[in-house]
């Protein structure tokens, strides 16, 4: 069974065009994230399925029934904000029985899944505190557990972890993982970060200016991006996008490079001046210029390079990918 | 430049002139309760002066708790006074919460529409609404007074909670109907009491005005069973004699409710007050 299907769904705020026929189908258990640029349409579109906002054209369809007319509460969807959306006058037990209680269930059934789901996101210590006396990782907990406790056929993250410092960041990241592991839930995630798409994503859907620029596996996206705004926002540190011309006068294409798939060579057929150097310990980046086209180039281990120093660059020809001008890609 | 001797110099002249500001602004209630102590010729005599064993009297209270029927005019203005705020704060919230939660035709237009009130007195209005509760047959009845007060305090109330009601996070009130809150729940579970601190403001920026309007009552209210306080207090008050003692009694006590009232919204009237430009 499917989890969500979208046909054609298209969303206009006055004569903005935010989304434009957008269709997608989600299996169920998969777990898939929309990414893309602040302005894309990704929270919009997450919004449309959430039923927050109606969409002007198109069908949404969650769990095999179509849902274009239902309110949000009945659609069997749960959502994380990024600003958690705590009840702040209730306390953590409060707020994730809420639903439970708006829909009329029994009290056994309540507490069990308050109970079962306080047990996954070690949340016991905490349920009788309000939002206000706990940090920031703690209420992103509560926020996951009140969506987990509904147990819904789609699980709607929106930005979960914008709020959170570096490091909780990557800790609610393999927390989220492990969650949909655990739980084999149909989950749609929107963030703006290419690290959480790439480390999270059964598929990755890129937008870009409310349209669907790339479907695909992670892999297959930094594999085989369709177009130069793909290969430019998927990877960090991000592609580099090189004049053909610089190897061959008159060729009008544009050549993407991965920093990884550039080296050192004294035969290399790039000339090139380093203008910083970013030392990592595991790895060196070093932005380097050609003419007038910033480069970056990573390099595996510790390597001593002076700013200022001029360098011969190799590429590996196999990796390299060609656009045309307007950015399609061309192999 | 040293700043710290800057800062000092600031602070203090910041405080001089608010401290100037208080006393300016005490004086006259000072003035009216001492002298609410006192005789009729000590008041004369020495309006400055503190009541002491000679002059001291309570003549004025008596006068006040013997002739006309002060509990009456002080129930009153307590029902007009309660009754009022409660309707400006509860339209007032509402209308608010519909100008800033919901997209519709002409919303902004609405809002401004709204807000224009604020600048036209409602005293313009006057023979209109004279005209309008004899018509509604609510000429001497308190709620004549109440239905003008709140529409002379919706204006102000609707465009401070409107600018309140777009700082409550969005998140919230979708999450609330994520989870099956009707939209009454959100606005009363989950956006009032957040927006608690505007109300206060709003409470007490309208319980004044209302408390101590005497134009309203001499128009509507006259008689003497719907009389409040302001109202009242007039009967010492005559063209060739004023009862001096009597005046600056009832006005004494008058005082006391506002303040009892002011102690209630005022914690919250500073955090709102601030909030704006501190957070």
């Amino acid at each position: 069974m499917t989890a969500l299907i979208l046909k054609n769904v298209n969303k206009s705020f006055g004569k903005v065009n935010v989304l434009r026929d957008i269709s997608l189908t989600v299996e169920k258990g998969e777990f898939v994230v929309f990414v893309g640029p602040s302005g894309c349409g990704k929270s919009t579109l997450l919004r449309v399925i959430a039923g927050l906002e109606d969409a002007s054209s198109g069908e949404v369809h969650i769990a095999g029934r179509q849902v274009d007319h239902v309110p949000p509460s009945k659609r069997g969807i749960a959502m994380v904000f990024q600003s958690y959306a705590l009840y702040p006058h209730l306390n953590v037990r409060g707020n994730m029985t809420l639903a439970l209680k708006q829909e009329k269930q029994p009290r056994a059934v309540i507490e069990e899944r308050v109970a079962k789901a306080s047990r996954m996101l070690n949340l016991d210590d905490y349920l009788d505190r309000y939002p206000a006396e706990l940090s920031g990782g703690q209420r992103q907990r509560v926020a996951i557990g009140r969506a987990i406790v509904r147990e819904p056929e789609l699980f709607l993250f929106d930005e979960p972890l914008s709020n959170l410092d570096a490091a909780l960041r990557m800790n609610t990241r393999l927390e989220i993982a492990n969650l949909h592991r655990a739980l084999n839930a149909s989950m749609i995630y929107v963030t703006h970060d290419q690290t959480e798409a790439m480390t999270l994503a059964d598929r990755i859907v890129v937008l870009r200016d409310g349209k669907v620029e790339q479907i695909g596996t992670p892999m297959e996206l930094y594999n085989n991006p369709v177009n130069r705004f793909v290969a430019g926002f998927l990877g960090s540190p991000a592609m580099n996008f090189l004049p053909a011309s610089l190897l061959e006068a008159g060729d009008p294409r544009i050549i993407g490079l991965r920093p990884e798939d550039m080296f050192l060579s004294s035969d290399g057929p790039f000339r090139a001046r380093v203008s910083h150097v970013e030392e990592l310990g595991g790895d060196t980046n070093v932005i380097a210029m050609i003419d007038t086209h910033q480069v970056t180039l990573r390099l595996f281990g510790q390597h001593r390079i002076g700013e200022g120093q001029d360098l011969h660059l190799g590429y590996n020809p196999e990796k390299a990918f060609h656009f045309d001008p307007e950015g399609h890609r061309l192999t | 430049m040293n700043m710290t001797r800057r800062n000092g110099l600031t602070a203090l002249a910041m405080h001089g002139a608010l401290i100037a500001y208080t006393l300016v602004a005490l004086f006259p209630v000072f003035v009216i309760v001492i002298n609410s102590f006192k005789e009729r010729k000590a008041i004369f005599r020495a309006p400055l002066a503190l009541p002491d064993s000679e002059s001291f009297s309570l003549i004025g209270f008596q006068t006040v708790m013997s002739q006309g029927d002060f509990p009456l005019y002080f129930q009153n203005s307590m029902i007009v006074t309660v009754g009022s705020l409660f309707f400006i704060l509860l339209f007032g919230a509402m209308a608010a919460y519909a100008l800033s939660e919901y997209r519709f035709r002409g919303n902004r237009l609405l809002g401004l529409y709204m807000a224009l009130g604020i600048m036209i007195p409602i005293r313009i209005g006057t023979v209109a609404i004279l005209e309008m509760m004899v018509a509604a047959g609510l000429v001497n009845s308190l709620w004549a007074l109440i239905l003008v007060y709140t529409a002379q305090g919706l204006p102000l109330a609707i465009f401070i909670l409107s600018e309140f009601m777009r700082q409550v996070s969005a998140d919230l009130k979708d999450a609330g109907r994520i989870d099956g809150l009707s939209e009454y729940t959100i606005f009363l579970r989950l956006v009032l009491p957040l927006v608690r601190p505007a109300m206060a403001t709003v409470a007490v920026f309208n319980m004044i005005p209302i408390w101590n309007d005497l134009w309203f009552p001499l128009i509507l209210t006259p008689a003497e069973h719907v009389k409040t306080l302001t109202l009242g207090s007039q009967i010492f008050i005559g063209q060739y004699v004023t009862n001096w003692n009597a005046v600056l009694a009832a006005l004494s006590m008058a005082i006391i409710p506002v303040l009892v009232l002011y102690a209630i919204f005022s914690r919250q009237l500073i955090r709102g007050l601030t909030s704006g430009a501190v957070k």
